[in-house]
C-alpha cells in the first residue's frame, strides 16, 4: 500500500464520524419514550389523540394566524362544546404543566417551538 | 432515454417498500435487517474501494497544474495551482473539498455561425453542486437529532439556524428548498444541454433520481402526510438501531419505511457507483500531488528489478565467445597454463 499512514488514517477518521451514534449512546440500552403527565379534568381534546399527536404544530399555526393576524377570535364547536382558539385560555387549562407535557415530547425529538417567544411560560 | 431505466429502478424500489411493508411482520426487515445490511455494506465497500485504491501504484508524478510553478526567486509561484511541497498540496486539497474550485473553472463552448467557437465562464454547475452538498450536510447533520440521546447543542443550534426563517409549522427547512432546487437543476441539466446529455449514462440519474426520492418523502413526512409518522417511535426505532438492541415500538406510516429504505438502498449502492467520488477526491493523483518532479525523483512502483550491467562486466561474461568470433574484446582473455612456451 502506498501512503499507507495516511490512507488508514483517514479511513479510520471516516469510519469513526459515520459511527458517532455508535459510541456516542454506547452503554446505554433503556430507551422508552417520554411518558406524558395526562390532564384529569377532561376525557376529551379538539380532536383525536392521534391526530393532535400528528398535526397539533400546524392546528396552532393556524389558530395563531385567524386569532392574531386577521382578528378571527370565534371559538371552535366540537360535540357541543366551544374552545377558544387558544394556547394558554385553552391548551392549557388541561395541559396545566408545560415542563411535564409540552417539553417531554419537543426535548426528546429536540424540537424548540417559538411559541414562547410570544407566551409567557408558566412558573414551574 | 437513459432516464427511463433510472427512474423505473426508483419507482420500483418505492414501490417494494411502501407494498413491503404493508405485510404483517416485515417492518423488522425493513426497519432494521435491512438498515444493518446497508449501513454493513457501505462501511465495508467504503473501506475496501479506499483500500484498493491506496494498493494501486501511481507510476507518473501527474499534478494538474494551472499557473506558474516553482522557478527562479524573482518569477512569481502560484502556489495553489501549482503546489511544490506537502502544505501548498494541503491547501490545495482543502480548498477543492470544501470549496469545490476545479468546478469554478467550469466553462461553456458554444458555436456561432461563422463558424465561431467560444468558451465562457459557467457557474451553474459550481453553484448548484455546492449548494447540494452543503444542503446534504446540514441535512444529515440534522438527522443526528434521532440518533444521539441527549441531543447536543451543536446539532439543535444547526436546526435553528436551518428554520430561521420560520415560516409553518412545522418550521420550514431552508436547506429543504435548496436540496430540491439543486437536484433539480442538475437533473435539468443533463437533459437541457446536448452535450452532457449525450454523456450522461443511467448510473448518472440513478443517484439524482433517488436523492430526489428521498428528499421528496421526507418533505412529505414532515410537512404533509404527518398521520402516523411519530417521531418519538421513529428516535426510539433509530436509538435502538446504534445500540444494537433495535424495536419497534408502534405503527409507523410506511411513507417513512420508504424514506428508510430508500437511504438504505442509497448506502449500499454507494461503494458502488460514482459517489465514491467522496472518498476518491482525496486520492486523486491529479490533485494530491505536489509538482516537484523537477526536484524529487518519483519511482514507478511497477519498475521490476532490473540490475546494471555495465559494458565491462557483459565482456567479462561473454569473453570467451567474443574472442573464439574474433570480435574485438578490450580485456584478453587469461593466458591459458601450458601454452607459453
Amino acid at each position: 500500500m502506498y501512503n499507507g499512514g495516511k490512507i488508514i488514517t483517514g479511513l479510520v477518521i471516516f469510519v469513526l464520524l459515520v459511527t458517532i451514534p455508535v459510541w456516542y449512546n454506547r452503554g446505554t440500552t433503556a430507551r422508552s419514550a417520554p411518558e406524558l403527565v395526562m390532564p384529569t379534568n377532561a376525557k376529551s381534546c379538539v380532536l383525536p389523540a392521534e391526530e393532535m399527536r400528528a398535526k397539533h404544530m400546524q392546528l396552532l399555526n393556524v389558530w395563531r394566524d385567524e386569532v392574531v393576524r386577521t382578528g378571527d377570535t370565534t371559538s371552535i364547536v366540537v360535540e357541543g362544546k366551544a374552545y377558544p382558539k387558544s394556547l394558554q385560555l385553552n391548551c392549557m387549562e388541561c395541559h396545566t404543566s408545560k415542563v411535564n407535557f409540552c417539553d417531554k415530547c419537543h426535548d426528546y425529538s429536540s424540537v424548540t417551538p417559538y411559541c414562547w417567544d410570544c407566551h409567557i411560560a408558566p412558573v414551574e | 432515454m437513459k432516464y427511463a431505466f433510472p427512474l423505473a429502478a426508483v419507482l420500483a424500489l418505492i414501490l417494494i417498500a411502501l407494498i413491503g411493508v404493508q405485510i404483517p411482520g416485515m417492518q423488522y426487515l425493513f426497519g432494521v435487517v435491512v438498515p444493518y445490511l446497508a449501513v454493513a455494506l457501505f462501511l465495508g465497500g467504503f473501506c475496501y474501494r479506499v483500500y484498493h485504491w491506496g494498493k494501486s501504484p501511481v507510476p507518473f508524478k501527474i499534478p494538474t497544474t494551472c499557473g506558474q510553478q516553482y522557478s527562479l526567486p524573482w518569477i512569481k509561484q502560484d502556489k495553489l495551482e501549482a503546489p511544490n511541497n506537502t502544505s501548498q498540496v494541503v491547501a490545495r486539497m482543502v480548498l477543492e473539498v470544501l470549496l469545490f474550485r476545479s468546478l469554478w473553472r467550469n466553462t461553456k463552448a458554444t458555436v456561432y455561425d461563422g463558424p465561431k467557437l467560444t468558451y465562457e465562464s459557467s457557474k451553474w454547475l459550481w453553484l448548484f453542486g455546492i449548494v447540494f452538498h452543503y444542503s446534504f450536510l446540514v441535512i444529515i447533520i440534522r438527522h443526528l437529532r434521532l440518533f444521539l440521546e441527549p441531543v447536543p447543542a451543536c446539532v439543535a443550534w444547526l436546526e435553528t439556524i436551518d428554520s430561521l426563517l420560520q415560516i409553518g409549522a412545522p418550521l420550514m427547512y431552508i436547506t429543504d428548498v435548496t436540496i430540491v432546487l439543486a437536484l433539480l437543476f442538475l437533473f435539468l441539466r443533463r437533459l437541457s444541454n446536448p452535450q452532457v446529455r449525450y454523456l450522461s449514462l443511467a448510473n448518472d440519474y440513478f443517484p439524482l433520481f433517488l436523492l430526489l426520492a428521498i428528499v421528496s418523502t421526507g418533505i412529505l413526512m414532515r410537512f404533509f402526510l404527518r398521520t402516523n409518522v411519530d417521531i418519538e417511535a421513529i428516535k426510539q426505532l433509530a436509538l435502538g438501531l446504534v445500540t444494537f438492541h433495535p424495536t419497534i415500538v408502534a405503527d409507523i406510516s410506511s411513507l417513512f419505511y420508504v424514506h428508510l429504505f430508500l437511504v438504505c438502498v442509497l448506502l449500499a449502492y454507494f461503494p458502488f457507483s460514482k459517489l465514491m467520488h467522496m472518498g476518491g477526491v482525496f486520492l486523486s493523483p491529479t490533485r494530491n500531488m505536489a509538482n516537484d518532479s523537477r526536484m524529487r525523483r518519483h519511482i514507478n512502483p511497477w519498475n521490476p528489478p532490473i540490475k546494471p550491467h555495465s559494458y565491462a562486466s557483459y565482456e567479462d561474461e561473454f569473453r570467451e565467445d567474443m574472442v573464439e568470433q574474433g570480435i574485438p574484446v578490450e580485456k584478453e582473455l587469461a593466458p591459458q597454463p601450458g601454452e607459453t612456451a
